[in-house]
Parts: C-alpha cells; sequence; structure tokens
C-alpha cells in the first residue's frame, strides 16, 4: 500500500472524474457530494504523509515510486518517477485539504454545468499533485501543461465578465513560458547524454549532479525561471493574474491563489535554482529586485482597487513576493520561511477568496463602496473576516507571521539585507490596505439598504472556514510541527544550491535546532 | 531466351509492389462495380473501399522487416515504406469513414469518388517506395492526377471547381520544375536511381557542389515542397483546402503530404546526404518561414475549414524541422508526426463533416457558438483534436513535437527549437479561439440538424483515441518510427 500511496493519491480523483461523468447530469446535488467524496478520499489517501516522521530527520525523497514508461531505442526514456520530500509534502497535504474545501464551496455557487465543473475539478487535482510529485523533468511538464486546461474552461466557463479575455490571457501567459522551458528540458538532456553520464530519463536527481558550463546555464536558467516566474507571479509578468483571479468562479480563484501559483515557487525550489545554481548567482540580485518590486508594487495596486476580488489578488503578488524573496535569501530560515508562507498564502487567500465569495453570493457585487457597517449585521462572518485578514497582514499568533518574520529574518541574514529592509514595508502596506478594506467593509454605518437582510454564515459556510482557521492558528502559534519536517529537505536543496554543507542553525526555533542535533540515522524509514 | 525471361520475371519481383497491386485491382473493380450500381447507391462501394484498405494494410505490413526489391532496384517495399504505407492507408480509411453521408447531404453521392481516393492512396504508395526518380514521379502523377479530379468533384459548386482548377494549374506548374530538377541531376549523374546517385555523389564528391547539381537539387525540391506546401509555395493551401470536400480536404491535409514528405526524404537522406550542408540551410529558413507564415495568417481566420488549412501550412512547418535536424530522432519524428497528424487533423474534420450544413456556410466560428453545451460529445472530441493539434499533453500532437524539437536541439538547432515553440505558441491563439466559441459563448442555434452520423463518429472517435494513445504511450509508435529508418 504504502508503496504506492503517491501514485494511488494522485491518481485516485481522475478515477472520481470518470465515475462523475457517468453520472445523470441533472443532479446537482448528487454530483457535487460524489466529487467531495472522491476529494475527500483522496485527501485521506494522503493523510498518512502528514503523519510519517521519516520527513524530520531526512531531506531526501520517500515513498519513491519508478517505473519506466517510454522508451524509445536507446535515446530517449522518459520514466514515471515520482517521490516525496518535506518541500513537496506540505503543498500535496495543502491541495488534498484544501479541495474538499473548494468543492464544498461550489454548493450554491456553481448551478450551470455541474458535470463539467466538478469533472474538470477532480482532472485539475490530479494535475496539480502529479506535478507536485514528479522527479522526472518530462513527467512535471506533463502535469504540468495539464494543470492549465481545467483551469482554462473553469476561467472561462463559469468565470465573470471579462472571463473569455482573462481565460485566454491565462492560458497564453503559462504556455509561452513553459514552451521555452520545453526547451531547455531537451537541452539539459543532451547535455547529460554528450557528457557521458549514465542517466535514467530526465530523472532531476541526475541533472543536480550535471556541472554545465556557467555561460549555458545563464540561458536555461532564463527559460526555466521565465516560466515559473509567469506562474509565481513575479513582476513584471504578473498582469494575467488580476484578470484571472478576478473572473474566476470563487473555487477557481481559491486553487489558483492556493495551490497553482505554488508551482511557480515550488519550480523555483525544486528546479530552477538546483538545476543551475552558477546562474542563480548570477542572477540572484535582480530576482530579488523584481521580487522586492513585486511586494511593493503589489501592495501598492491593492490599496487602490474598489473591487474587494481584486484587492485580494494584487496582495497575492505581493505575498508571493516574500515567498520569493525568501527562497532567493538561501538559509534555512528563509527558504524553509518561504516553503511555510506558501502554506500559509493558500490558507489565507484560499480563505479571502472564499469570504468574498459568499459576500458575492449574497449581494451580488464585491465593489468596496457597496458595503459598509457589515459588522453588526452579519456578527459570525465579520470575525472571521477579521481574523483571516489579521493572518494575511501577518499579525503575531497567526499564521503569517511566522512565514514573514523567517523570511524576512533569513533575507536579512543573507546577501539581501538592504532587500529585506525595503520588503519590510510591503508589510506595512498590507496592513493599510486590508484593514482599511476591512474598515470601508465591516464598520461604519449601515447605509445601504440591501445589505439589511444580509444572513450570517450558514452551517455549510462555517464548516468551509472552520478548517481554514484551525490552521491559521496552528501555523501561527505552533509552526514546528510543519517546519521540523521542512527544514531536512530546505537544508538539502540549499546545499544542492551552495555546494557548502548546511549552515548551522541560527534557527529561530530552538526545538528544531536541538532535534537536528540528534544522530540522524536513528529512524530509518 | 526462357533465361532472359527468367531474370526478368526475377528482377520484376511482385512482392515488392504487392500492396499496391491490390489496391489498384480494388480500385478499378469498383469502377466497374459502380456502373452496374443502382444512381446514388454508394454505400456498398464505401464498405467495399474499406475492405480494399484493409486487404492492402494487411500485404503492406507482412512485409515489415523482410524488405523486398523490384524492378531492378526501382522499387522497395522496406519498413520505410511499410510505415508510410499504413499511414496513407489510415488517412484514406478515416476518410472513407466520413464521406458516404457527406457525399450525400452534399447531394453528389457518385460512387466515382471512392476509386478516385483509393487511387491517390495508390500513388501515396508507389511514391513512398520508389526508389528511382522515375518511380517517385510515376507515382506522384497517379496521386496529383486523382487529386485534382477529388478536388473539384463537386462539379455543380463554383469553390469546388475552383480549388480542382487552382490546383492543377499550380501543381502542373510544380511538376515542371520537379521534372527539370530531376533532368538537371540525371545530367550530372548520369543515373536516376536513388542509390546510384549517391554513389556518383560519393565518388565525385566535387560534382555535389557544382551549380547544375545544386540547381538540380533546388529545383526538385520545389516540386516537393509545393505538395508539402512549404512557404513560399503554400499559395494554392487555403483555397484548395477551403474548396474541395471536406473529406478530400482532410485526406489531402494528411496523405499527399505525407507521400511527398516520404519521397522527399528518402531523395535528400540517400541521394543527396553528401550535399546536406545545402539544403538544411535552405530547408531551417524554409521550415521558419513556413511555421510564420501558417500561424500568422491563421490568427486571424474564422472559416474554420481555411484555418485548419493556414494551421496544415504550419504543421508541414514543424515536420520540416526534424528532417532538417536529419538526426536520428529527428527523421523518426517526422514519420510519427504524419501519423500523428494524420489521426489529429482528419478527426478535426470529420467532426466538421457532421456539424457543417449542405454547402457549409455555417463552418465559422460563429456557428460553432454554444455548440459545447448542444452538442457537447462532439465538442469534447473537437476540444481533444484541438488541443493535440496544439501539443499540448498527454496527446499525439504533443509527444510529435517533442521529439521533433528534441531531434532540432541534439542536432544544435537551439534556435529553430525556440521559433518552433514560440511558433506553437503563436497557434494556441487561434485553437483556443474555437473552443471560446464552444464553451464560452451561449449558443444561438439548435444545431437540430447535426446527428451523430455513424461513419463520421466511428471515424471521430478511432482518432482521438488514437491521438491519446500516442500522447499517454508514444514509445511503441517512435519505435517502430525508428525501426522504420534504421
Amino acid at each position: 500500500m504504502s508503496e504506492h500511496l503517491l501514485s494511488l493519491m494522485t491518481f485516485f480523483p481522475i478515477l472520481g472524474m470518470f465515475i462523475v461523468l457517468l453520472l445523470p447530469k441533472d443532479n446537482g446535488g448528487l454530483l457535487k457530494s460524489a466529487t467531495l467524496v472522491f476529494t475527500l478520499i483522496t485527501f485521506a489517501i494522503s493523510f498518512p504523509l502528514a503523519l510519517d516522521p521519516v520527513f524530520k530527520t531526512s531531506g531526501g525523497m520517500h515513498y519513491t515510486e519508478f517505473a519506466e514508461w517510454i522508451s524509445v531505442g536507446s535515446y530517449f526514456h522518459m520514466n514515471y518517477s515520482v517521490g516525496i520530500d518535506g518541500i513537496s509534502l506540505w503543498l500535496v497535504m495543502l491541495t488534498t485539504f484544501i479541495m474538499p474545501i473548494t468543492i464544498l464551496s461550489t454548493w450554491q455557487a456553481v448551478t450551470k454545468n455541474v458535470k463539467g465543473y466538478m469533472a474538470l475539478m477532480l482532472l485539475l487535482e490530479t494535475a496539480m499533485l502529479g506535478a507536485f510529485i514528479s522527479l522526472d523533468l518530462f513527467l512535471f511538464y506533463i502535469f504540468w501543461e495539464l494543470m492549465l486546461i481545467p483551469m482554462y474552461f473553469m476561467i472561462g466557463i463559469w468565470g465573470g465578465v471579462n472571463r473569455i479575455y482573462a481565460a485566454v490571457k491565462f492560458f497564453i501567459y503559462t504556455a509561452v513560458g513553459s514552451l521555452l522551458m520545453l526547451v531547455a528540458i531537451m537541452y539539459i538532456y543532451y547535455a547529460a547524454v554528450n557528457s557521458g553520464m549514465n542517466i535514467s530519463g530526465f530523472s532531476i536527481a541526475d541533472f543536480y549532479k550535471l556541472s554545465l558550463d556557467p555561460a549555458l546555464q545563464k540561458w536555461l536558467f532564463l527559460a526555466f525561471a521565465l516560466s515559473f516566474a509567469i506562474k509565481v507571479p513575479m513582476f513584471p509578468v504578473h498582469t494575467w493574474l488580476p484578470d484571472a483571479h478576478t473572473e474566476a468562479p470563487t473555487a477557481g480563484s481559491v486553487i489558483l491563489a492556493a495551490v497553482m501559483l505554488k508551482m511557480g515557487t515550488y519550480g523555483y525550489v525544486r528546479f530552477a535554482m538546483p538545476l543551475f545554481p552558477d546562474a542563480l548567482k548570477q542572477f540572484l540580485p535582480y530576482l530579488a529586485a523584481l521580487a522586492v518590486i513585486g511586494i511593493i508594487y503589489g501592495a501598492l495596486v491593492a490599496m487602490m482597487q474598489k473591487d474587494v476580488k481584486k484587492l485580494v489578488a494584487y496582495s497575492s503578488v505581493s505575498h508571493l513576493g516574500f515567498v520569493m524573496l525568501g527562497i532567493f535569501a538561501l538559509n534555512t530560515v528563509g527558504v524553509s520561511g518561504a516553503v511555510l508562507q506558501m502554506v500559509n498564502h493558500g490558507i489565507s487567500t484560499g480563505a479571502l477568496f472564499l469570504i468574498v465569495g459568499f459576500i458575492y453570493e449574497r449581494r451580488h457585487t464585491r465593489l468596496i463602496s457597496d458595503f459598509g457597517g457589515l459588522a453588526k449585521q452579519i456578527p459570525v462572518f465579520a470575525t472571521i473576516f477579521m481574523i483571516i485578514t489579521l493572518s494575511s497582514i501577518g499579525v503575531p499568533g497567526t499564521n503569517g507571521f511566522v512565514g514573514e518574520f523567517m523570511i524576512l529574518l533569513g533575507a536579512f541574514q543573507s546577501e539581501l539585507r538592504w532587500f529585506a529592509v525595503v520588503s519590510t514595508s510591503g508589510v506595512i502596506i498590507a496592513a493599510v490596505y486590508m484593514l482599511w478594506m476591512f474598515q470601508r467593509v465591516m464598520f461604519g454605518k449601515l447605509e445601504n439598504p440591501k445589505n439589511q437582510n444580509l444572513k450570517d454564515l450558514s452551517v455549510r459556510e462555517m464548516c468551509i472556514m472552520l478548517p481554514l482557521l484551525v490552521f491559521v492558528f496552528w501555523i501561527g502559534v505552533c509552526p514546528n510541527t510543519f517546519l521540523e519536517k521542512i527544514n531536512p529537505a530546505v537544508d538539502q536543496m540549499i546545499q544542492q544550491v551552495t555546494g557548502e554543507a548546511t549552515p548551522v542553525y541560527t534557527s529561530v526555533i530552538p526545538a528544531v535546532a536541538q532535534e537536528e542535533q540528534a544522530p540522524m540515522h536513528e529512524q530509518q524509514h | 531466351m526462357e533465361n532472359l525471361v527468367q531474370t526478368a520475371m526475377q528482377n520484376i519481383n511482385f512482392a515488392a509492389i504487392m500492396p499496391s497491386v491490390i489496391l489498384a485491382c480494388f480500385s478499378m473493380a469498383l469502377l466497374l462495380i459502380n456502373a452496374f450500381s443502382r444512381r446514388g447507391a454508394t454505400a456498398h462501394v464505401a464498405w467495399i473501399s474499406l475492405l480494399a484498405i484493409a486487404t492492402t494494410a494487411i500485404s503492406t505490413i507482412t512485409a515489415w522487416n523482410s524488405p523486398e526489391t523490384g524492378f531492378a532496384g526501382h522499387v522497395v517495399l522496406d519498413n520505410f515504406a511499410v510505415f508510410f504505407n499504413c499511414v496513407f492507408l489510415v488517412a484514406a480509411a478515416l476518410t472513407v469513414l466520413m464521406s458516404d453521408a457527406y457525399l450525400k447531404r452534399e447531394g453528389y453521392p457518385v460512387g466515382e469518388f471512392y476509386p478516385l481516393l483509393l487511387f491517390c492512396t495508390v500513388g501515396a504508395m508507389i511514391m513512398a517506395s520508389g526508389t528511382d526518380l522515375m518511380t517517385i514521379f510515376l507515382g506522384l502523377e497517379v496521386l496529383s492526377v486523382s487529386l485534382y479530379i477529388l478536388a473539384g468533384f463537386f462539379r455543380g459548386q463554383k469553390r469546388s471547381n475552383e480549388a480542382g482548377l487552382k490546383y492543377f494549374l499550380l501543381g502542373a506548374f510544380s511538376t515542371g520544375f520537379l521534372l527539370y530538377g530531376m533532368a538537371l541531376i540525371y545530367g550530372v549523374t548520369g543515373t536516376t536511381n536513388l542509390v546510384d546517385i549517391a554513389r556518383f555523389f560519393a565518388q565525385f564528391p566535387e560534382a555535389s557542389t557544382g551549380v547544375v547539381a545544386v540547381a538540380g537539387m533546388l529545383l526538385m525540391s520545389t516540386g516537393f515542397l509545393f505538395k508539402i506546401a512549404i512557404a513560399p509555395f503554400h499559395m494554392w493551401t487555403p483555397d484548395v483546402y477551403e474548396g474541395s470536400p471536406t473529406p478530400v480536404t482532410a485526406f489531402m491535409s494528411a496523405a499527399p503530404k505525407a507521400a511527398a514528405f516520404a519521397a522527399f526524404m528518402r531523395i535528400m537522406l540517400v541521394s543527396m546526404g553528401s550535399m546536406h550542408g545545402t539544403w538544411q540551410s535552405v530547408l531551417w529558413v524554409l521550415a521558419v518561414l513556413t511555421m510564420v507564415m501558417g500561424n500568422f495568417v491563421a490568427l486571424n481566420q474564422s472559416n474554420l475549414k481555411r484555418m485548419l488549412a493556414y494551421s496544415s501550412i504550419a504543421h508541414a512547418g514543424y515536420a520540416l524541422v526534424g528532417l532538417v535536424a536529419a538526426n536520428e530522432i529527428g527523421v523518426s519524428a517526422v514519420l510519427y508526426y504524419m501519423l500523428a497528424y494524420a489521426f489529429m487533423n482528419i478527426g478535426a474534420f470529420g467532426i466538421l463533416v457532421m456539424i457543417g450544413k449542405k454547402g457549409e456556410e455555417n463552418l465559422t466560428l460563429d456557428g460553432f457558438r454554444g455548440l459545447g453545451y448542444k452538442r457537447p460529445l462532439l465538442a469534447v472530441l473537437l476540444t481533444i483534436c484541438l488541443f493535440s493539434l496544439m501539443g499540448i499533453p498527454p496527446s499525439a500532437g504533443f509527444s510529435g513535437k517533442f521529439y521533433i524539437f528534441a531531434g532540432a536541439v541534439e542536432a544544435g538547432y537551439i534556435w529553430l527549437a525556440v521559433l518552433g515553440v514560440l511558433n506553437s505558441a503563436v497557434s494556441l491563439y487561434y485553437y483556443l479561439r474555437v473552443m471560446v466559441y464552444m464553451y464560452f459563448r451561449d449558443a444561438e442555434e439548435e444545431f437540430e440538424w447535426v446527428k451523430l452520423l455513424p461513419g463520421a463518429t466511428a471515424c471521430v472517435v478511432i482518432s482521438v483515441i488514437a491521438v491519446l494513445y500516442m500522447g499517454i504511450l508514444p514509445g511503441s509508435i517512435m519505435a517502430l518510427a525508428r525501426q522504420a529508418l534504421f
């Protein structure tokens, strides 16, 4: 069982998709329930991963599976090679965890073509999980491209007024980047073959060992970096994001924000940086500068938005800038913080999009000026909104604080000290735009008569928000549960990138440091 | 005397042309059957055509790995020919499947359609097995003449007449170039046999750089590139594709193209191998030009048949990239891509056949509004074909492009690969636009005239299954393509 756990988890949703396709198309409730059950089972399948202590002690790949997939004569092998480490662990868990929540959120929001929607959601889950666990570049690319198809249709069919523009823009932006990456992938393959290395397929473990000419690395790195930068998105290739996020249906926005943007950051951590360490050194300051510009720019633009959903979308640009900064710090604190912040952003921003969705379902508008004084009318809603807002700002005690603090600390300790100093202003602006928005929507007088009959959260909506709230505080108060499994993998990644043995922890979290000093071989899996 | 006959018979070796003979006999029999059939009854002709194709396929496939040479080295039935024969037969079979109901709807239930289609296939097969310039030319003519008639098959329709006439005039012109080129090569080498030409150039390397040889090669290339519709010899394509009956367009975009590729590859790789520096640099430019031309003009098309015509120009450009690479993977990928393209493109045309009204005025983007909701199955099948044409995994189009560009990268043509993928990024836009109309816009019509025609449905379903199979497990077909060459 456990040796095929990852495959089972990845392909179970697609099995569910086929079953959903066979169900009658008029029975929306049945379709939604069935999809919910499939995503919950997927979560249950993935759950043992989260409990496995092996990630605390070893940063390598676990649960690996390998099978020959395509072999063409002597010159081409692609393998089905998957595995998971502390970095992908939490992204996988985030995916399987957020999927049932998004399905629940569609209960009233999606009424047309329910069958298609549910089938696409399940296809999307398989594609996302597959991309996170791929250890073969070719396999990764397949899943990476496959992800586009369901999201394209979700935005285009169930989206808002400008959905067609947003969907096509989303598709073309992402595909252009990834096509260049495809050429780079082919190039690495032949570089490896020509170097006389005994490689098995497009295995990244083999490609890590390759020492490419730095002049060449530059180009390959740029191809990868561009592709992932579009997905993250980094300034200045972020322009698809506000459109896509704003036009997508709630569940689509949640998945985009919570999981799909992480593909980009994850791509840097897993592929772009460890594969081309020399080129990374060359481009690091520029990329960090772009990250910082993204932080400030995203925050400033978010401040000026009239539409709540757009505001949340731009805040993503800013938050993802922090994640990138943490990754570029290249020390354990920074990168671990960034990985944690990926999860945090998934939870907080996912929750914000859900909240915007709740409001929109009630009022069919998202303009800040249409609201005001809602707090008295819908207190439970307001409370939860407040908590999520604070977590997005990064107030101590919530998840956002831990992540951003570690990122800034890591960046400050690295060569990027001044970048860190500048980006702190992003945190302040975040407080401004989030709280200002909250104030205009929730406080003041309830003047608009249309708002006077708003209903508070239903039981279903509470069920959606509560699990997210649990993690807001869990990560905020006790981040070690997560960090202790992230750190070993991050150390390994940094070692790969910098070529140096792991530095001794200058850890914010002493518990992790102590555990790390314990003998490594005690808990061999 | 007896001895002489015996040697001659041995030299002939009918096994080498068996598939063509079988198919030609069937075609002629079909012509006779037509003559004695009731007017307007074509279903039985279609069935017999499928039988003919199946029989030919069996006789072709049995020749796999047991090459036969015949007619004193004028024809050969090697793995290369077998692979291409299969591509032609697949294309012909799929076309036959979609044709019957279509011909009735358009008011031309004429049985001669099928024998003509089969004669085209015979011509294509001769081209693929020809190892002599004359044989190749013979095959090309059999193919072309039947195809001219097919393009103008709807004799009462102006567009179809225009297509037939245009194709004929320009085709005849390009054949002139081809023959002139062949004559020049003969003038230099004194032979029309491909292997002998190669031997001559190997013996006298300085001859291969001479003006006459190079001019001959370029003129000959012009003839083939015209048939493949490589820019700047592509001008005929959009009008002919748009005006021809849809099944003919489907066939034309797959089989004759593949046949011209087969002959071109054999000539270039076998005879002109020593001149590859010259032709590679020419083809490099033409490949880029073709991809750019095809994709950028396709952006602006609102008629789907015309759009697919331009996209087929672009796809020929991708395939040419594999030939420019001229290495093991690149060339095998060309073979693979021909088969993949036959499936994905004919599949798409099969759906057009079902959606078109009589006269096909409605095959514009607007005519596809809301198809996804009114006819979900057809829309999904078309979507899969379009994703494959785009080159999105997991589809045959993706794996084909992957191997082609991988070949280019391996051969060091990085820029060609980059330009290729950027071009396929451009193509995303116009393929996506079809989906925009099918899914993102509300239906204005009920599509009540659209019926799941059994033949066309079978054609599309087979194509889609093949597209997905070649996308998910491309290894086996790619291995066959490789064995066809090496």
